[in-house]
């Protein structure tokens, strides 16, 4: 199975990154774009055939690993 | 009798010989290096120290990986023990990643990484920290990092202010810090973690000796107790 996680910043918590690709955006002309978050994707490849049950075994990684849930919200999807 | 120190090493520490020389030259300590992968720490410690660094090179978020080592779950085991453990800088984002202390280190807000000498306000200097501190209202120490603008969801924050939990804070707010907050400490009282550098602010020739009364409140809170 292929796995991807998706990470961001919760709503609320300061992205500086975003601020400053949504700036960087303006500058190019794009005026219409508004509240631009960076996340991050994690891509792999899981063994086994249950779809719901690696949803679990990535939710637990994301709380273990690779989200840090003070401050970022995940997204995981198997295909 | 010297006070024993550990002093933890991770891959891309870099803060750690500077962590060392401070102990022993602020209060004559004794002062191991230990390494990351060690599921075992040296006995009868007095304090370990987290260093400052780049552990794991920040990857996936700064102090993520650090906060999982083998060293790490030996440090859990002495802090519930009442052991005394600094963290500074990315040791401060090793001990919150560690959950050991509350909030977490977000990118600065200028985006900038920001390294200057910055005047601190001491918060509570009834901590084993802090006591050496005197009447001094503020300190001088220095700054270096990239990810130092402390966060915490407001119950959290409510609770750190609440219960006395802000060590130091920015005189003049650097990176975005929510209530200017540069350093903590656990609930217990035997955990601080701070983005600020006492090991780099030790005696005169390094512009400031300030941090080294931090050094000196371990070792009298060791003596009185």
């Amino acid at each position: 199975m292929k796995a991807k996680v998706h990470v961001y910043l919760k709503p609320g918590v300061l992205d500086v990154q975003g601020k400053a690709v949504e700036g960087a955006l303006h500058g190019l002309g794009w005026d219409g774009v508004s509240n631009v978050r960076v996340g991050k994707l994690l891509e792999f490849d899981l063994d086994g055939s249950d779809q719901e049950a690696a949803k679990g075994e990535l939710k637990a990684m994301c709380e273990k690993l690779l989200a840090n849930t003070v401050i970022e919200s995940y997204k995981v999807e198997v295909a | 009798m010297a006070l024993k120190a550990a002093v933890l090493v991770f891959p891309g520490s870099n803060c750690d010989r500077d962590c060392k020389t401070a102990v022993e030259t602020t209060v004559g300590g004794k002062v191991e290096m230990v390494w990351h992968e060690e599921s075992t720490l040296p006995s009868g410690l007095d304090l370990i120290v987290i260093p400052g660094g780049f552990s794991y090179g920040d990857y996936l978020r700064c102090g993520a990986m650090a906060s999982l080592s083998p060293v790490m779950q030996a440090v859990k085991a002495e802090a519930e023990r009442g052991v005394s453990v600094l963290g500074i800088c990315n040791g401060f984002q090793i001990l919150c990643e560690a959950g050991m202390l509350p909030g977490a280190l977000l990118r600065n807000a200028a985006l900038k990484y920001v390294c200057k000498p910055i005047e601190l306000k001491i918060e509570n200097r009834n901590t084993r920290f802090t006591n050496a501190y005197g009447n001094a209202q503020t300190v001088w120490m220095t700054q270096g990092n990239g990810d130092g603008n402390f966060f915490a969801e407001p119950d959290v924050l409510k609770d750190i202010e609440d219960n006395n939990q802000v060590v130091f804070r920015y005189a003049e707010n650097p990176n975005g810090s929510v209530n200017d907050i540069a350093g903590i400490i656990n609930k217990a009282g035997n955990v601080l973690g701070m983005m600020p550098h006492p090991d780099r602010a030790f005696e005169d020739a390094l512009g400031s000796a300030d941090g080294a009364p931090l050094f000196q409140s371990i070792v009298n809170a060791l003596q009185t107790a």
